[in-house]
Formats: structure tokens, sequence, C-alpha cells
């Protein structure tokens, strides 16, 4: 009994912290364009989505997808056509993007959990990539030009999204909303048998639990949120491109997931906005951007794994 | 030469070579990434940028060293391994421990360095590098026409894959690293100094890679994203042959070159793609792998 309190009692000791956390993020995020560029944060809210859509997978199942850049540039295709050719609302095209990541997600989701470990990393690549060549030639994503001019449109046909302050909110209520979705998945029944399967997978099929169900459902899942992402990008920015289909954005998310704290709650939104933060800095290096990638992406892996977020908790003593 | 189903005979068998040319890359490619998954445990993403690396040595050891093509297929698969050696001493021996995923985000950071480094300097657009004039020239065989130096890297590529697979499959030496690959703590018990034999092996598979970069040079350019979109594709083959056999990943290598090849030829939309397509169906059919021991 007294084993089964303490548990409970830990167990509240760390939502509080967490509860905590997510006011501050909310707070700075609310009150942030007074001291920043909007459209710098926006990229970085789309971002940290992206990265927390990943992170479902990679922290709390174990899999390592390095095909994510497929959900999110196919999202964003998806939709920037629907809100562009066939003059969906925002909310729709929002919603048809992250649909089309799911049932994307379901096709390279069920081919790819056939194989563990370092080839469903393989297969990913390659899915992803065989994707991508789709996308060039597809005669509607415009190859090298991609959608350009997509319109903003009119949320619920009322508030105009061409206003920054208004597409800010709208980004930032969707991000908050599939972050605390992204928490709740993690919190509920069907999370705890995920981490099950992280932790011990033939465990978890000896309980009964059919673990090649589990990972499907967190893979599309996690498709479906990136596709939010993707697709919320494009209306930001108007634009969809190759750039966010092919694979250094598969390794960006990775990367922005690494040095945030894998599979720590906050810890993608950290690393999403320290690299497009950086990235915004290093416009002017060219190429080089690519070595400070790399050299990150070693430096993390060798001295730093626990990443920025999964550091400063251990220096806390809190869950975050 | 004649005509087949509308097609000359000269464009079949000609995409045919370049079919066996891109399988003899492949073949040495997913060799060297099986051999070093075998004993190090890490999947080697910066493969492609060795691959590249070779061919840019040849490049240099041509224009400021003025050594031609044969002293580069000797010299630069030994610098480039030897550059593979530091970058196991420096970084990798420190994961051996840790999972898989780390091998693979550690070596795909070190892709990126070297290939973003290149690309600063030398830009997007090829080098040139020309064919050897020993192999300059070709044969007419009737049916097409046959470059010799294209022959030459299916026909050494078929060549160093089999000497691999004899060493691996039927030396003593061979014998040692097969042992150590399923049980290192055991051989180790033996007196055979196993930290070493990694380094060398992964010194080797990158060797191998760099060699495939020489044999590219004259065939495509040289070029600093020459190894980034081929090492997806390696990927796709490994996948699709499976890591556990030597010969399996010889055969694969080659067999898909072939089919890429003959893919460009009958339905040329695909050929970017039928390799990713082929892997979908292995893996609905066989997951493991044509020639893979379980998942």
């Amino acid at each position: 009994m007294q084993r089964v309190a303490e548990l409970s009692k830990e167990h509240a000791v760390r939502a509080h912290s967490e509860a905590i956390a997510f006011v501050a993020m909310a707070c700075v995020l609310v009150v942030a364009p007074a001291f920043a560029y909007p459209v710098f944060l926006m990229k970085a809210l789309c971002f940290a989505l992206f990265a927390c859509a990943f992170n479902l997978l990679i922290g709390y199942v174990g899999l390592l997808s390095f095909g994510h850049a497929l959900f999110f540039g196919w999202a964003s295709y998806i939709s920037a056509h629907a809100a562009k050719v066939w003059g969906f609302s925002p909310e729709l095209a929002i919603l048809l993007g992250a649909g089309a990541a799911a049932g994307l997600g379901v096709i390279v989701g069920a081919l790819a959990i056939r194989r563990q470990g370092i080839y469903f990393a393989m297969i990913t690549l390659a899915l992803a990539q065989m994707m991508y060549f789709f996308a060039v030639q597809a005669p509607f994503t415009h190859g090298e030009d991609g959608i350009q001019a997509v319109p903003r449109g009119k949320l619920f046909g009322i508030i105009d999204l061409a206003d920054q302050t208004n597409m800010y909110v709208t980004v930032l209520v969707i991000f908050l909303g599939c972050f605390l979705l992204i928490y709740r998945i993690i919190n509920s029944p069907f999370g705890e048998v995920l981490k099950a399967i992280r932790e011990n997978e033939p465990r978890a099929i000896s309980l009964g639990y059919r673990s090649e169900r589990y990972k499907l459902v967190a893979f599309v899942l996690s498709a479906a949120f990136a596709g939010v992402a993707g697709a919320t990008k494009a209306l930001v920015f108007q634009l969809a491109s190759l750039t966010d289909v092919d694979w250094p954005m598969s390794g960006e998310v990775i990367l922005m997931t690494l040095v945030g704290g894998l599979g720590t709650l906050f810890g993608p939104v950290a690393g999403a906005f320290f690299m497009v933060a950086l990235e915004n800095y290093l416009t002017t290096i060219g190429q080089w951007v690519f070595v400070v990638q790399g050299v990150i992406f070693v430096v993390c892996v060798l001295l730093f794994r626990r990443g920025i977020i999964g550091e400063l908790a251990q220096l806390l003593r809190v869950k975050l | 030469m004649f005509e087949l189903l509308g097609i000359s005979s000269q464009a079949l068998f000609g995409q045919l070579l370049i079919g066996l040319i891109n399988g003899s890359f492949y073949a040495l490619l997913s060799l060297g990434l099986a051999v070093i998954f075998g004993m190090l445990n890490i999947i080697n993403f910066t493969h492609g940028a060795q691959y590249m690396l070779g061919a840019f040595t040849a490049y240099f050891l041509l224009q400021y060293a003025g050594l031609a093509y044969w002293w580069a297929i000797v010299l630069a698969p030994f610098v480039v391994g030897l550059s593979g050696i530091i970058v196991e001493r420096l970084f990798l021996q420190w994961l051996y421990k840790l999972d898989h995923l780390y091998g693979l985000l550690l070596t795909f950071g070190l892709a990126l360095i070297f290939e973003g480094t290149f690309r600063n300097f030398f830009g997007s657009s090829g080098l040139p590098y020309s064919v050897p004039p020993a192999l300059q020239g070709g044969q007419n065989l009737g049916f097409m026409f046959l470059p010799n130096y294209r022959a030459w890297v299916v026909v050494f590529s078929l060549a160093v894959c089999l000497t691999t697979w004899f060493v691996v499959e039927r030396t003593k030496l061979g014998s040692y690293l097969r042992a150590a690959t399923e049980n290192p703590t055991l051989v180790r018990a033996f007196g055979i100094n196993v930290p070493r034999m990694i380094t060398l092996t992964y010194g080797f598979g990158v060797a191998l890679a760099a060699l495939a970069g020489v044999m590219a040079a004259p065939v495509y350019n040289v070029s600093p994203q020459m190894g980034a979109n081929l090492i997806i594709v390696v990927f796709a083959v490994v996948v699709i042959g499976g890591m556990g056999s030597i010969m399996g990943a010889i055969l694969t290598g080659f067999g898909l070159g072939v089919i890429e090849g003959l893919t460009k030829v009958f339905f040329p939309e695909a050929s970017n793609t039928v390799i990713f397509i082929i892997m979908a169906i292995v893996l609905l059919i066989r997951p493991a792998g044509l020639f893979g021991r379980g998942a």
C-alpha cells in the first residue's frame, strides 16, 4: 500500500512539474510576438509540432523514422493544392493534409514495422525517397517551383488569416492543441503499452499485446501530427516546395529532437526553436549550414545524449 | 545492330551495361555496409560520403600530384580507408555499447560534414575525370558497342567482390572475423585482438566504398552529392538482400542494377523508384529479405 501511495505521489509531482512548464511555455508563446518576428515564431512552432510528432515515435516507441519529411512535405503539398486550386478553407485544407499524411502513414508504417531496429530506419528513408521522386515527377507539385502563392484564406469563413496576428494566434492554437493531444496520448493506457514495447517488446507480446498493431497506430498518429505541421507551414509561408519532402528535412527533424532531448515532452519544442534560430542566424554562411548541423549531430551523440531539456530535467530533478 | 520490341539493341544493351555498372557499385557498397554492420553493429551512413571522398581523392591525385588512374585506384582506397580508421578511433569506438540508432545518427552527422565541406569548395556541378588511356575506345560486338572502360569496371568490381567473399568465407582470417561477429567476448578470450580487428574492418569497408568512388569518377562526374542519393538506394538494396550473407549482397547488388537498367529502357518514368518498389514488395512477401536470417 505504501509503495502505491509513493508511486501516485511521484506521479502527482511529475504531472505538477509538467503542468507548470506547459503554462510557462504557453505564456512565453503568447507574449513572444512582442519581442520576436512573428514569421520566425510561426516557422519555429510548425517545426516544434513536427518534432513533437517525430518524438512520439522515437521517444515513446523507440522507432527511428528516417523518412518523416514524407508526411510533412506531402501534407504541405496536399493542403497547398486544396487551398489554391480547389478553394478549400484553411481549416479544411489542414485537415485534408493531415488526413493524407495519416493515409501515407498507414502504408509506410505497415511496410516498415515488418522489420526492426536499424532496418526500420532504412526502410522509412527509402520509401520517403521514393515519394520524393513522385513529388518531383507529379504535375500538380510544379517540380522545382513548388506550389507558390497559396492563399491563406478565411478561417471558418470569418477570421482573415492574411492578417499576421490572426495567423499567429491560429498557429499557436494548433500547436498547443496538438501538444496537449500528444501529452494525453503518451499518458494514456495506450501510451503505457507503447512504452512497454519500447522497453521490452518480447515481454509486451508475451503479456498479450499485439505489438505490431500498437506500433502501427503510433506510426499513423505521428504521421498525422507531422502532416498538421506541414500543412500549417504551407499556409504560413504560402508555399509548398521540394525542400520539405527531401531527406535533409528528415535529418533536420531528427536533429531538433536530439538537441532538445529524445523522449522528453518539451525537448522537441526547445530543439526546434534552437535549430530554427540557429539557421536564421546562419543564413549568410550558405552551404556551411550542413556542416554545422553535422557537427551538432556528432557532439550531441558523443557528449550530450540527453539534450537540452533532458539535462535541465536532470539538473532540477524533475520530469519535463 | 538489331531491334527488339521497337528498341534498338544498342539502347537495350547499353542500358543493361549501365545497369551492371550501377549494380557493381551497389554490390561494393552494400558489401562494405554488411561487413561493417557485422563487426561494429553500426549502419555506416557515411558510406556515401566516403564513396564521394574516393572519387575526389582520385581527382586530387591527378590534379595536384599528377598521379593518374592506376595510382588512384590503389592509393585512394588506402587513403580514404586510413581516414575511416581515424573516424573509428575518434568517434565510433565510443558507441558500441549504445543503441544502434546512435551509430546511425553519428555517421549521418559525419556525412553532412564531409558533403557540406566539399559542396562549399566545389559547388554542386561535377568535375570531369577522364578515362585512363589504356581503357579508352571500345569493342564492336555486333549487337552493341562496348566501351572498354565500362567492361573493366564490371569485371574488376566482380573480382573484388568475389575476393572479399573468398577471404571472409574461406580463409582463416575470415573465420576469425565471422567468429568475432557472432561472439566477440569469446574470441577475445582466445587471445585475438578484437578491437583492432573492428578498426581494420571499418577501414576495409570504407576502402571498398572509396574504390567504388574511384571507378565511378570517369563514368559519372566527380561531385560532392554523388554519394548522398546513392547511399539511400544502397540502403534499399541492403533491406532487399538482408545483411546476413556476403554472396547475397553481391547477387542483390548486381541483380538490382540490371533491373534498374532494364526499367530505364522499358519504363523510364519508374527508373528512379523501381528499387524502392521492389523493396516494398520484398517486405510484403519475405520480410527478412532475400538472403536474410530473421528480422
